[in-house]
């Protein structure tokens, strides 16, 4: 099929950036969306021209890196997929095809579509482990007994993959479902729990420091979270933080 | 105390504050409905006009009209503090809007409807509070001997006007739409969300949502294609 694509160009970071156009004249329905993105790479190559820069490292939905906002949506019209996972059936012949890059003060864009998503380590490291003694007689993780219904959802919480795509969606460019997910995951299991205080506030802290918005529960997030992370876990981070904040004798 | 001040000043924090004072604010506007639903009962204004006598001479009316008060007040200056932020989020903007699924439309727009719900607050304490504080009184009655404003008459008048009554009902419409998503949201924010009850929340939400405002609205409705008046006659307060 035939396409043209309406890609962010952007130099550095410094640059000012704008939207160039490209035509594709042979695109495969079977290929995946990265595999098209290959071909008008090698295309611009080919004509001397300098490759659009994008991130992506799994291509198959586990490393989330693949952060591209297509047609209006991050990861683009499928749900429950990322870019990767993303293939040109979804498209018809003829298509325009924009693609910018994740948009937030907290992910400054390097390249092109490639931005930096290190606040999310940042939050990640103010608390979203937990302290295991590793000396050698490290206890089995499973000598420590959790109901079912914890475990499925500390499952589905630790399930995220750190894409972002939830605060691309965001009209307030806000991280609350990755960060809820993040303290839900550890929030529900016995061995969360002694950290949890600390770990509530510091992240919440860490994130509103990177600059990233608030919630307005309207749920963008959840509708394109590839994982399917639910605004249960923002409720979860919400009762957290009220915990923290009332009974904590720390902050 | 700082621990107060670090909590609110959090992004969390500030959402907290938003639920908590606009849960209140919902409690507030039933109070307040049931007051104005008086000025329906066909009595020239005498139940409604002895109804504002009482929250007038009640101490705990009083105190309470404070804390409204403050309530609205931390509720806006908290909302314009979050819409800024949020706003500073995303400084640069996509050249094609956002297309992802969301609960309601409305969430989008809880800012702007905010501020028209806050114009629609200054006329209305304005043609409340000018007869206090700037204007005579068109006309006045006497209870428990005292002699006091005749409130329901400047209310009936007013709605004789359909400019007011439109602009009301529009009012109340905006209300309306922010409560749609602001009810359930509230209770959200404050972390009570589970599928046992999330339903029920939602269901009185949307009910709230729509009878309140519709009560409210039907009121001036009624004054006008009704013809209430009260014992000042109906050109009282123009
Ligand atoms: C009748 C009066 C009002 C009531 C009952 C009311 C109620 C509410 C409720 C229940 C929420 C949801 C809180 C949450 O998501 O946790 C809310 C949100 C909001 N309100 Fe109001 N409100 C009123 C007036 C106003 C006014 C005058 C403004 C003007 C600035 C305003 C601005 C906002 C904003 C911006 C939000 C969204 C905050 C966010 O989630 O980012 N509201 N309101
Ligand atoms: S919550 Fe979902 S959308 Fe957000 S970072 Fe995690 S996987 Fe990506
Ligand atoms: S490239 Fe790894 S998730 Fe897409």
């Amino acid at each position: 099929m035939k396409l043209t694509l309406k890609v962010w160009r952007q130099k550095d970071s410094k640059a000012k950036g704008q939207i160039e156009s490209y035509q594709l004249d042979d695109v495969s329905s079977h290929m995946s969306f990265l595999e098209m993105m290959d071909v008008l790479n090698e295309k611009l190559i080919s004509e001397g021209k300098e490759p659009v820069a994008f991130d992506h490292d799994c291509r198959e939905g586990i490393c989330g890196m693949c952060s591209m906002y297509i047609n209006g949506q991050p990861h683009g019209p499928d749900s429950g997929t990322t870019t990767c996972q993303l293939h040109m059936r979804s498209f018809k012949d003829g298509d325009t095809i924009y693609i910018e890059p994740w948009r937030s003060a907290a992910f400054p864009v390097v390249k092109d579509l490639v931005v930096d998503r290190s606040s999310f380590e940042r939050i990640q490291q103010a608390g979203g482990f937990i302290s295991v003694n590793t000396s050698g007689n490290t206890q089995d993780a499973n000598a420590i007994p959790v109901p079912k219904a914890d475990a499925d959802k500390a499952f589905d919480a630790a399930t995220c993959i750190g894409c972002g795509a939830c605060v691309a969606a965001c009209k307030n460019a806000s991280a609350m479902l990755f960060v809820s997910a993040k303290v839900s995951q550890f929030a529900l299991l016995p061995q969360g729990k002694i950290e949890a205080k600390d770990r509530v506030q510091n992240m919440v802290a860490q994130m509103d420091k990177e600059g990233f918005g608030a919630c307005t529960n309207t749920g963008a997030c959840e509708a394109e979270c590839p994982k399917g992370i639910s605004l249960e876990n923002i409720a979860r981070l919400n009762r957290e933080y009220i915990a923290a904040s009332l009974t904590s004798d720390e902050h | 105390m700082s621990w107060i001040k670090n909590t609110f000043s959090s992004s969390i924090g500030k959402k907290l504050l938003m639920s908590i004072t606009g849960i209140f604010l919902i409690v507030f506007l039933v109070v307040h409905l049931t007051g104005n639903l008086l000025l329906l009962k066909g009595d020239e204004g005498v139940a409604f006009n002895a109804y504002a006598h009482f929250m007038k001479h009640n101490p705990l009316i009083a105190a309470s009209e404070v804390i409204l008060f403050a309530g609205f007040l931390l509720h806006m200056i908290d909302g314009i503090m979050l819409w800024v932020s949020n706003r500073k989020a995303r400084p640069q903007k996509y050249a094609v809007p956002n297309k992802s699924k969301t609960r309601n439309w409305v969430s989008k727009l809880m800012g702007p409807f905010g501020m028209v719900i806050l114009v629609f607050l200054i006329l209305h304490l304005y043609q409340f509070f000018r007869f206090k504080f700037f204007v005579e009184p068109p006309s006045h009655i006497e209870i428990d001997g005292e002699k006091v404003a005749d409130l329901a008459s400047i209310v009936y008048a007013q709605f004789k006007d359909l400019t007011w009554v439109l602009f009301y009902v529009v009012s109340m419409g905006v209300v309306g739409f922010h409560l749609y998503h602001g009810f359930a949201s509230a209770f959200q924010t404050l972390g009570l969300s589970h599928s046992k009850y999330n339903k029920l929340i939602n269901g009185v939400g949307i009910a709230y949502s729509v009878i309140v405002p519709l009560a409210f609205a039907l009121i001036p409705i009624l004054i006008k294609v009704m013809c209430i008046c009260g014992p000042g006659g109906c050109t009282a307060g123009h």
